[in-house]
């Protein structure tokens, strides 16, 4: 087990900056997602973090010793890639093997330790068979195999479900989860989705054009975001933002309620919300609009199927935000402010 | 419809524009290799002679005849042993240059240039060159070899029975390793580049990576280089035609080479052609196998 650090991270590559100046530090044996829309610079850093690529700039510490320049094989780190990138030509057992074969391990303890990385992912019937034979989910259970048999430090994994179908994904997430809390090794996971990111991670790095935007737990960076990127990036439907005359706010589509059915009717925020056209998607309602005085910003409430209330599409209605609910930012910078007084 | 506004869209109909396009290479194929090959078959069942033109039919008696020659047994071991020497050769230098050629740097593209350069250049010019770079006297081999003071006289290359067969190998090497680097190449760049990472991270290092990995990915495509490269070699004949014309004494004389003299300049067309038909089952036969062990080890 080991703590990931990566200091003052650049990578150039020609032109382009993907990754530019990351500092983060994982605690030990956490689950640490970084987080991005595609071109971060998650995969990257990932990358760097595993030496396949070396940083223009920075350090990496692998447990407090700098790895820079070492090759991958000398980190201790294992990695799952997206396609899994098992070798085609070798059946499951020697994908397994592979790992040992190279620290090369005793043949009897070899295959004493590939039988218990198959039993931790329950594919030890699939060991005489080969890549093409399997499906896309036990291929991804042989690829954690391989990447755990030889008990790395760090475990690196890059987008390692977006390869399933959504069913399969869900019990994907479960098991890597329960099984990361039994082993309890430190782990990079980087992906683009929200839904995996909040679910899985101890904390979250949000990434966007090389940088770190923020790095907290789940709750932190979907109630406190520490910028308008962040706000947007994460919920779905996004967090609403407006601009005032020297600011922007913002709140999220659940916290937007109509009057009668919020809690706390006295600290709350009143805005006349024109609803257009309403989803109903079962579980919730969406509806879509804008609110008086900013008819060029579309706005999006959620109500959750609890909501009974009626709501009719093109008409007013009374909809209100709590304040503490309410989210400030810098216009120019996208930065979190504190609370402003609203025009509105 | 009428048939005329049909006509119209002639060129949209798929089967007509796939006879259009296949028409050239077909008519071609038929013409230049097809008919000549059928001639040969029957030319191989006949005393037919560049003198007199009559097929009379005679079974497998030329067959007999070609077999009871010691000229042909020598140029049938050559030609095996030409092609397994050449292909051994070819196979290691391509995939070294095909290694060195995916990697990135200076120049690149010059190299690559050079390399491709032999199987560019017309095989009987090319050859012609090499007959220079042999020759008994002014061999520049020879005299680099004499400057530096490895030998004192000339080593006439291609006169001795050893050095003749090493030059032709030399020069048939020299010619296909190309073809076959680039078809390595492809499949170099075919493997995917997560599984190179993947094995740099597993923690192997250049040699597993090259034996375990990079080698068993390659073997089909390496499968069907070495299949062009033994056609190749035994098919040809404008490499010994040139350099040695056979000799010393029949000791570089060839299938190919062979049916040629003894065709052509010798005027007996019939076992020329049993001599030049003598391979083509175990060329198809090769062939057949190749392409299995290819469709076998495809990968993903």
């Amino acid at each position: 087990m080991a703590i990931v650090e990566v200091r003052g991270l650049r990578k150039e590559f020609d032109e382009v900056v993907a990754v530019d100046g990351v500092d983060i530090r994982s605690e030990e044996g956490e689950f640490l997602v970084l987080l991005g829309p595609s071109g971060c610079g998650k995969t990257t850093l990932l990358r760097m973090i595993a030496g396949l690529e070396e940083p223009t700039e920075g350090q990496i510490l692998l447990g407090d010793e700098e790895v820079n320049g070492l090759p991958p094989r000398a980190r201790g780190a294992a990695m799952v890639f997206q396609s899994y990138a098992l070798y085609p030509h070798m059946t499951v057992a020697n994908n397994i093997a592979f790992p040992l074969k190279a620290q090369r391990t005793e043949p009897s303890e070899r295959l004493e330790k590939v039988k218990w990385a198959a039993g931790l992912f329950g594919i030890e019937h699939l060991l005489n068979r080969r890549p093409r034979q399997l499906s896309g989910g036990e291929r991804q259970r042989v690829a954690l195999a391989r990447a755990l048999v030889r008990e790395p430090s760090v475990f690196l994994l890059d987008e390692p479900l977006s390869n399933l179908d959504a069913k399969l994904r869900a019990a994907a997430r479960d098991d890597l989860m329960e099984f990361q809390r039994r082993i309890g090794i430190t782990t990079i996971y980087v992906t683009h989705d929200q839904v995996e990111a909040m679910g899985m991670g101890d904390r979250i790095a949000v990434m966007d054009h090389g940088k770190v935007r923020q790095l907290g737990t789940p709750e932190e960076v979907y109630h406190h975001p520490a910028d308008t990127f962040v706000a947007r990036f994460l919920g779905s439907p996004p967090m609403n933002l407006l601009e005032d005359e020297d600011f922007t706010f913002g709140f999220r589509p659940e916290h937007f309620l109509p009057e009668g059915v919020a809690p706390d009717e006295n600290n709350r925020i009143p805005f006349t919300f024109f609803v257009s056209r309403i989803e109903y998607l079962g579980s919730e309602r969406y509806l879509y609009g804008h609110i008086t005085g900013h008819e060029e910003t579309k706005v999006i409430a959620m109500l959750p199927a609890t909501v009974t209330l009626p709501v009719t599409a093109n008409r007013d209605h009374e909809f209100s935000v709590a304040q503490d609910q309410m989210r400030y930012f810098d216009r120019d910078q996208g930065v979190r402010i504190p609370p402003q007084p609203l025009r509105t | 419809m009428t048939t005329r506004t049909r006509d119209r869209y002639l060129s949209d109909n798929p089967r007509f524009l796939a006879g259009v396009f296949m028409a050239p290479t077909i008519i071609y194929i038929l013409a230049l290799v097809g008919f000549p090959f059928v001639l040969a078959i029957i030319y191989a069942f006949t005393d037919i002679t560049t003198g007199s033109p009559d097929l009379e039919f005679v079974g497998f008696d030329t067959f007999r005849a070609v077999l009871a020659d010691p000229v042909f047994r020598r140029a049938l071991a050559n030609t095996f042993w030409f092609a397994v020497i050449s292909n051994l050769f070819v196979v290691i230098l391509a995939t070294g240059l095909a290694e060195l050629l995916t990697r990135d740097f200076k120049g690149k593209w010059f190299v690559r240039f050079l390399i491709l350069l032999p199987w560019v250049a017309p095989v009987s010019l090319a050859t012609i060159t090499w007959l220079w770079t042999f020759d008994s006297i002014f061999s520049p081999i020879d005299w680099v070899l004499r400057q530096v003071g490895l030998i004192s006289e000339n080593m006439f290359w291609l006169g001795r029975p050893q050095l003749a067969m090493a030059s032709v190998i030399t020069v048939q090497v020299w010619r296909i390793a190309p073809l076959a680097a680039v078809i390595v190449m492809a499949g170099l760049t075919a493997i995917p580049n997560e599984i190179n990472d993947a094995v740099a991270v597993d923690g192997a290092g250049p040699w597993r990576r090259l034996f375990q990995i990079t080698i068993p990915l390659l073997a089909p495509i390496i499968a069907v280089a070495v299949l062009f490269g033994v056609i190749l070699t035994i098919s040809d004949m404008s490499v010994v035609f040139v350099l040695t014309r056979g000799g010393p004494t029949h000791s570089t004389q060839v299938l190919s080479t062979w049916a040629f003299f003894k065709g052509i300049e010798g005027g007996a067309l019939g076992q020329g052609a049993a001599v030049a038909l003598f391979l083509f089952p175990v060329l198809v036969g090769i062939t057949a196998v190749v392409l299995r062990l290819a469709r076998r080890r495809e990968v993903l």
